[in-house]
């Protein structure tokens, strides 16, 4: 952290968006993590991300968890929206709040500790509910706040900062976010922005349950040899299937590809996804060949990353439960409670 | 791109604006945190060392350093920050008030003569004259005189000063502060002022065998008006200069009520002042050139603008009208700047009527110019073909050895903070040549970079970024100013309102230095950076990087700060210094200490054991 406020002042080119703030307009508090962490990459990521899509920030809702990652959310959109919930409550909390007013943009912001131990049948079922929100899990592989155990997403045989190796298999999230059919399941890395601002844009505009697992590395605890987190162990593993360029409707796309080397996938809102392919084979609409693809690389020692898999039709929450158009909030107390003689024709109904 | 080489003095030289721009190279940043601490002796000598006239610099410096400061770019695109005036817009963006900061440090100081170098008990035996005893010659005096050379000045005027003193009006400049600046020189001792003493030959000066001669004898000749009637109405037309020395030295103590002062510089806006004071109650500034072309320094033009006197533009002088000898006004053409396919400026008749302005008095302030009327053409000593000396652009010594030009008299016409300049280097090349060096052998100034990192965080500047704006020095009333010659006009900051203005200081002497070999690119620097400074990129040509910066360039006369490719990606690190604010958050927030903040301080090489060869020791 730093004692000092950073200044107001700005660089002289800084420009409003659509909505009418800058980039600057999109911040938070200072961050009081250590110094270099990863976690503030990814807050300078979504700054950006809503930035570039024009957000009103007061049109979303922030909500996290315990931890350190779970902090974020102070250092990244002050004038949103925001609950700090209970250890690993942050995804049950979204859904009521989702339930309650579906207009808001939902950022569920968590950590490995926060989704993969304590709230790992949280995510799961949050998941699996299909809750529309952009699931983003800070992953670091380690307890930082309580100075460097290993935590459930930790390789095993990783080597933890005092020297001891880590006897446990690691909670793959992206499997389980695959498994239970995410909408939208990302992998990226904090250290390279180029690829998770897109992604970051991309898992906004998803209409269902997007889930994000961004590699962190914490400096302080998980940056050393030995660690499979770590800024150079991620750099060396990293393998990229593909990345996100531009997302249309904004700008034109100007440079040039070869042939079969770009997809366009037309979302649901009517945006389009341009993809530059890396890995030549990757289908990420396919959802079983992207769960074997990320098992089989995994398998080798390769960290996947990139957009691995868009369902092709999105749904969420309100559309499984068949909920009114109107949110859920903005109901006045006759159609919430429509009288006795509605309750008598469903009694009479059902008898 | 090249990774920049920051061992290169210059390097870092030039991210301190003000400092590169000064021609002495002031550290300014060092003195305005020593103010900020109330240190206002300590910060009266860092300029004393480097600008030898401090209190006086600090009323009259044309300060080349304040539209260089950095200060000025950074408000310009920060609208918000800046007082709202008339529909919207915000205040003009301004640079910290480096000069009125000077004279802070210069009215408050304690006694400094216990700081001020003294001259050995035994002389080197070498004899120096200095011809003109004016900020140039002074300076030579200063930086010669406790190296154990005897100086000797001679001056025309019954006292030393030159310029500051004949033609600076007093109420910019109050004899107090001169009599005090001039006496720390002379204070040295081996100082020998022969007041009052015009030298009529070089030739009889070199005669008389000093070592080396030093001409600072400034431009003492004002250019002069041709126009009917100039000999007729002479009576009544003075030029400008000649009038200023004689009004400083009492000889001159009132004018006619109608004034006209001719030109557009700081002689003129002096002059109009000086009019205005002595009896002038409708005086006036009329130019050739449109306002914003005139020469003077814009706070001059305000400052006159703000006593009541109005400029008019685009009159060329035609004719002076007089009754039998007695002037009683002059004939202007009218004229319209226009504009050529090259955007060259001409200024072509309008055709309109000529302007008939009455007048009692005339000031001629249209330049000055050298005249070397008392050096003879036989002694070896060049003149070029417009009557100029022959003076080395590096040494300033003539083609005649022993002889050297600085101030005004060396390149024509510039002001005090030049001199001062020349004076340095003209005692660098005479301490080398009597020690038998080669002149243009001149060592690089010595340069220190230090850490100021004191711990995790804290730093030993104050790294906090004030949104203050420019503050105003407060004036005397015009009552008494408008009266009296000798009552200055502007009273300086109080401690107060100085301290403010040290806080809107960015200290770009407190240097942004990247280690590569430490970044493991977390981009923590990146993400704070208020400034968007940084960017981690492949590398690339200069132009092609500047494309690919955080923010875009808006000044690609700033340096760009390249890294050797990082460890890991083989990216390089590019920091663009334009608007950096030296905050220090780059470094706070790096976990490995690439970045840290170190101050350099750079001292210019002086007369001395500093400027020759190291002297072999005995075994």
């Amino acid at each position: 952290m730093t004692y000092l406020a950073k200044p107001k002042l700005h660089h002289p080119s800084l420009v409003k968006n659509q909505a009418g703030y800058t980039r600057r307009d999109y911040e938070g508090k200072i961050s009081t993590l250590c110094a270099g962490c990863g976690h503030d990459s990814i807050s300078a990521s979504i700054i950006q991300a809503c930035w570039e899509l024009d957000i009103q920030p007061h049109r979303v809702a922030k909500l996290s968890g315990i931890g350190c990652s779970s902090k974020t959310p102070d250092y990244f959109l002050g004038n949103s929206h925001g609950f700090n919930t209970v250890h690993g409550r942050m995804p049950s909390v979204l859904t009521g709040a989702n339930l309650a007013n579906r207009e808001l943009l939902y950022l569920g912001v968590s950590g490995d500790g926060d989704s993969a131990s304590i709230g790992l049948g949280q995510f799961a079922h949050c998941i699996r509910r299909g809750v529309n929100m952009v699931y983003i899990v800070e992953n670091n592989g380690v307890y930082g706040l309580t100075k460097g155990q290993f935590s459930a997403t930790a390789s095993k045989g990783s080597k933890s900062k005092r020297g001891v190796l880590n006897p446990d298999e690691p909670v793959d999230l992206v499997g389980m976010a695959l498994l239970l059919k995410a909408t939208f399941v990302a992998r990226a890395f904090s250290g390279d922005k180029k690829q998770l601002v897109p992604l970051i844009k991309a898992a906004i505009q998803n209409p269902g349950p997007s889930f994000i697992d961004i590699i962190s590395p914490c400096v302080a605890f998980n940056n050393h040899e030995g660690s499979t987190k770590s800024y150079d162990y991620v750099r060396e593993h990293n393998s990229a299937v593909n990345r996100l360029d531009i997302i249309e409707g904004r700008d034109e796309i100007t440079a040039d590809y070869a042939p079969g080397e770009v997809i366009n996938i037309t979302q649901h809102d009517g945006s389009v996804l341009r993809m530059r392919k890396l890995a030549p084979d990757y289908d990420p609409t396919d959802r079983i060949k992207a769960m074997n693809y990320v098992q089989e690389r995994a398998a080798e020692g390769e960290i996947v990353t990139g957009l691995l898999y868009l369902a092709p039709e999105a749904a969420d929450l309100h559309q499984y439960l068949n909920t009114v158009d109107t949110p859920l909030n903005q109901l006045g107390a006759s159609e919430l409670c429509p009288g006795t003689a509605h309750l008598e024709a469903i009694n009479a109904s059902l008898r | 791109m090249k990774p920049t080489e920051i061992s290169n003095p210059d390097y870092f030289h030039k991210v301190v604006d003000c400092q590169w721009a000064c021609p002495a190279h002031t550290p300014v940043p060092e003195y305005i945190r020593l103010i900020a601490a109330g240190r206002y002796s300590a910060a009266y000598m860092v300029n004393w060392q480097s600008n030898v006239f401090p209190g006086i610099l600090g009323r009259t410096c044309d300060r080349p350093c304040e539209p260089a400061c950095r200060r000025g770019r950074v408000e310009e695109g920060n609208v918000e920050i800046r007082k709202p005036v008339a529909h919207g817009e915000g205040s003009q963006p301004e640079p910290v008030a480096i000069c009125r900061l000077k004279r802070v440090a210069a009215d408050n100081k304690d006694d400094i003569t216990a700081l001020l170098p003294k001259a050995p008990t035994k002389s080197n035996g070498k004899r120096i004259a200095c011809i003109g005893a004016g900020p140039a010659s002074l300076t030579v005096a200063r930086d010669l005189a406790p190296l154990g050379y005897s100086i000797t000045l001679f001056e025309s005027d019954p006292k030393a000063g030159g310029f500051m003193r004949t033609q600076v009006p007093r109420f910019r400049l109050p004899e107090a502060v001169i009599d005090e600046e001039v006496g720390f020189i002379t204070g040295i001792g081996n100082i020998e002022l022969r007041a009052g003493q015009r030298v009529e030959s070089l030739k009889h000066i070199l005669d008389q065998g000093y070592d080396a001669v030093v001409v600072g004898t400034g431009a003492p000749r004002g250019r002069d008006l041709e126009a009917p009637g100039r000999t007729e109405a002479a009576k009544h037309i003075h030029i400008g200069i000649d009038w200023l020395s004689s009004v400083s030295f009492g000889h001159i103590t009132s004018i006619g009520k109608r004034v006209i002062v001719l030109g557009g510089g700081n002689t003129a806006m002096d002059c109009c002042r000086s009019a205005k004071r002595l009896g002038g109650e409708d005086v006036k500034v009329i130019v050739r050139s449109g306002y914003d072309e005139m020469k003077a320094s814009p706070w001059e033009k305000e400052d006159a603008i703000e006593e009541g006197i109005p400029f008019l533009n685009y009159l060329v002088p035609k004719s002076f009208n007089h009754n039998n000898g007695q002037l009683v006004g002059m004939y202007f053409e009218k004229v319209a700047a226009v504009y050529d396919d090259k955007g060259r400026r001409s200024l072509k008749p309008t055709g309109e009527p000529d302007v008939y302005v009455e007048c009692d008095d005339v000031l001629v302030a249209i330049g000055q110019e050298n005249a070397f009327p008392w050096i003879e053409r036989d002694i070896g000593l060049e003149f070029d073909q417009w009557g100029m000396p022959v003076v080395d652009q590096v040494t300033f010594q003539s083609t005649h050895p022993k002889v050297f030009f600085g101030g005004d008299a060396a390149f024509g016409p510039k002001n005090i903070i030049w001199a001062v300049a020349h004076g340095h280097e003209c005692a660098v090349s005479i301490d080398k040549m009597l020690n038998q060096e080669e002149l243009h052998d001149r060592p690089q100034p010595a340069v220190n970079v230090i850490s100021q990192k004191m711990g995790i965080h804290e730093w030993s500047y104050d790294n906090d970024i004030s949104a203050t704006l420019r503050q105003k020095v407060p004036w005397q009333d015009q009552k008494l100013t408008l009266k009296n010659i000798k009552v200055e006009v502007e009273l300086g900051f109080d401690a107060k309102t100085a301290y403010a203005e040290t806080q809107r200081c960015l200290n770009c002497d407190v240097q942004t230095v990247f280690t590569p070999r430490l970044c493991i690119e977390c981009d923590a620097c990146v993400d704070i950076c208020p400034m968007d400074c940084i960017t981690f990129t492949p590398d690339a040509e200069e132009t092609e990087l500047r494309q690919q910066l955080t923010a875009p360039t808006l000044h690609p006369d700033q340096d760009l700060y390249i890294s050797q490719p990082l460890r890991m990606t083989g990216r390089i690190m590019a920091k663009d210094e334009d608007v950096c604010l030296h905050c220090g958050l780059c470094a706070e927030r790096c976990p490995t200490g690439a970045w840290d903040m170190q101050k350099y301080f750079i001292e210019m090489t002086h007369a001395g054991s500093g400027c020759r060869k190291p002297a072999r020791r005995a075994a």
